[in-house]
């Protein structure tokens, strides 16, 4: 396959970003995205030329480090991360538009490498169980009914991509934070610390600079784990509960 | 309870949700007594002293109609100032936009913003032309509600205003009803298709109900 790219090249932070245009050829179907850049990186080190940094790890979906915006769509068209999406999602002679992550949280570092600390501070927050740690205890002292296993584990699936943020028009980062506030909410584990650990997530999230939801669904069409649009909903049920538990204290 | 409200995002959305039920119950009982338009001048005009007397002899008379006003301008105020903050944090969270454009969401959804404030704009004409009399064509007369409407909708302007702001209505409440549900913590997966549903049927009737009033009056049925 032969593919035009069209990158976001931005030196550092302070640095004025703008969009460059690359020619890549010989690329195989079965490449991953990540692949292909890898490729365009060899190309770019052998001229001479400053690769394009972009962030990545574990390169099998479950480390959330990568984070593209490609062809406007937050790790591109298959509802998955982008290093498990592959070339075979696109067709010879593509386009491909590759931009960072855009939010105001998120200021770009280098290229398509944005700084997601913001994402970190709302879980030391309290995206956390306080209790002793050790030895892992045994799995039945704490029954937990299957339901609430459920519930907990599909919001467990969040690896903090930031791909909502990206998404959303208002950059609010509401997906990811009802992800981790009903992840350890539902469970008895986290029932010690549930109204503290809402209220000060919530209150981190907005002292970052996120925006608000506006419903617009954006987030969860674009999350690589299926959070669902209706974990806001909880997380919005479970704040205003705290709220109102905390005014009786 | 109150600080911890306003300062947060989630809080002011809580804000929004409410006021905006409340305007929105106003509406439905507005559009029903709109309604008697169609039964003539004695009903309507009947109705509209009605609205003056509620509660007597406990109210004195126009108490309770004041007591939904001072109701309402609160729950504009609030509304309006949670919807203007709320908005300008979302658009500084997010500066830059992307060079690759994509379709986003729905019209309502992304109306919201300039169909709140096409609302805004109605609701000042509205009660400078109906309730006032300020900007009425034709001599106000007060007291004689039936009169006035139909001066109003007799020219071109006042029709094309009203529709325009009862069809941004519309998909104001469309989004809005749904939302204010996931805010208050109401919506559930089981429940959603429900309450996307009876958001719809809201939106429709109050825009039909409302419109209906114009359409009267240009096709004469009322006159």
């Amino acid at each position: 396959m032969k593919l035009t790219l069209r990158v976001w090249r931005q030196k550092n932070a302070d640095a004025d970003g703008a969009m460059s245009t690359y020619e890549v050829d010989g690329i195989s179907s079965d490449m991953s995205f990540l692949e292909m850049l890898d490729t365009l990186n060899e190309e770019l080190i052998l001229k001479g030329e400053d690769p394009v940094a972009f962030d990545h790890d574990c390169r099998e979906g479950i480390c959330g480090a990568c984070s593209l915006v490609i062809n406007g769509e937050a790790h591109g068209p298959e509802r998955t991360t982008t290093c498990q999406l592959h070339m075979r999602s696109f067709k010879d002679g593509d386009t491909i538009d590759i931009e960072p992550w855009r939010a105001s949280a998120f200021p770009v570092i280098k290229d398509l490498v944005v700084d997601r600390s913001a994402l970190d501070r709302i879980i030391q927050a309290g995206g956390y169980i306080t209790a002793p740690t050790g030895a892992a205890p045994e799995a039945h002292a704490t029954p937990v009914p299957k339901p609430d296993a459920d519930f907990a584990f599909e919001h467990a699936e969040c690896i903090g991509c930031g791909a909502c943020v990206a998404a959303c028009p208002n950059g609010a980062a509401m997906l990811f934070t009802s992800a981790k506030v009903n992840h350890l909410n539902v469970l008895p584990q986290g029932a010690p610390e549930r109204e503290t650990r809402v209220l000060d997530m919530v209150a981190q999230m907005d002292d970052e600079g996120f925006g608000g939801c506006t419903l617009t669904g954006e987030c969860a069409t674009a999350c690589p784990k299926g959070i669902p649009l209706v974990s806001i909903t909880s997380m919005n049920k479970e704040w205003l509960r705290a709220a109102r538990k905390a005014a009786k204290r | 309870m109150a600080r911890t409200v306003w300062d947060s995002s989630v809080g002011k959305k809580t804000v929004m949700a409410v006021s905006g039920l409340i305007m929105l119950l106003y509406l439905v009982a507005h559009m029903i007594g709109n309604l008697k338009i169609y039964f003539g001048a004695e009903e309507f005009n009947r109705y509209a002293h009605w609205l003056r007397t509620v509660g007597e002899p406990f109210m004195h008379y126009e108490w309770t109609l004041w007591l939904i006003r001072v109701v309402l301008v609160v729950a504009v105020v609030a509304h309006a100032v949670s919807a203007y903050q709320l908005s300008r944090r979302d658009i500084k969270a997010r500066p830059d936009k992307y060079v690759h454009k994509k379709p986003r969401a729905s019209y309502a959804t992304r109306t919201m913003r300039w169909g709140g404030v096409i609302l805004g704009l109605f609701i000042v004409w509205h009660i400078l032309d109906l309730t006032t009399g300020t900007v009425h064509p034709g001599g106000f007369q007060e007291g004689r509600p039936y009169q006035n409407v139909l001066d109003t909708f007799s020219t071109w302007y006042g029709n094309v205003i009203y529709i325009v702001a009862m069809l941004a209505l519309g998909l104001h409440i469309r989004h809005g009803f749904w939302s204010a549900a996931q805010t208050l913590g109401a919506g559930s997966r089981t429940r959603d298709r429900a309450l996307k549903t009876v958001a719809n049927i809201l939106a429709l009737l109050l825009t039909a109900g409302f419109i209906a009033v114009p359409v009267g009056v240009m096709t004469g049925v009322v006159s």
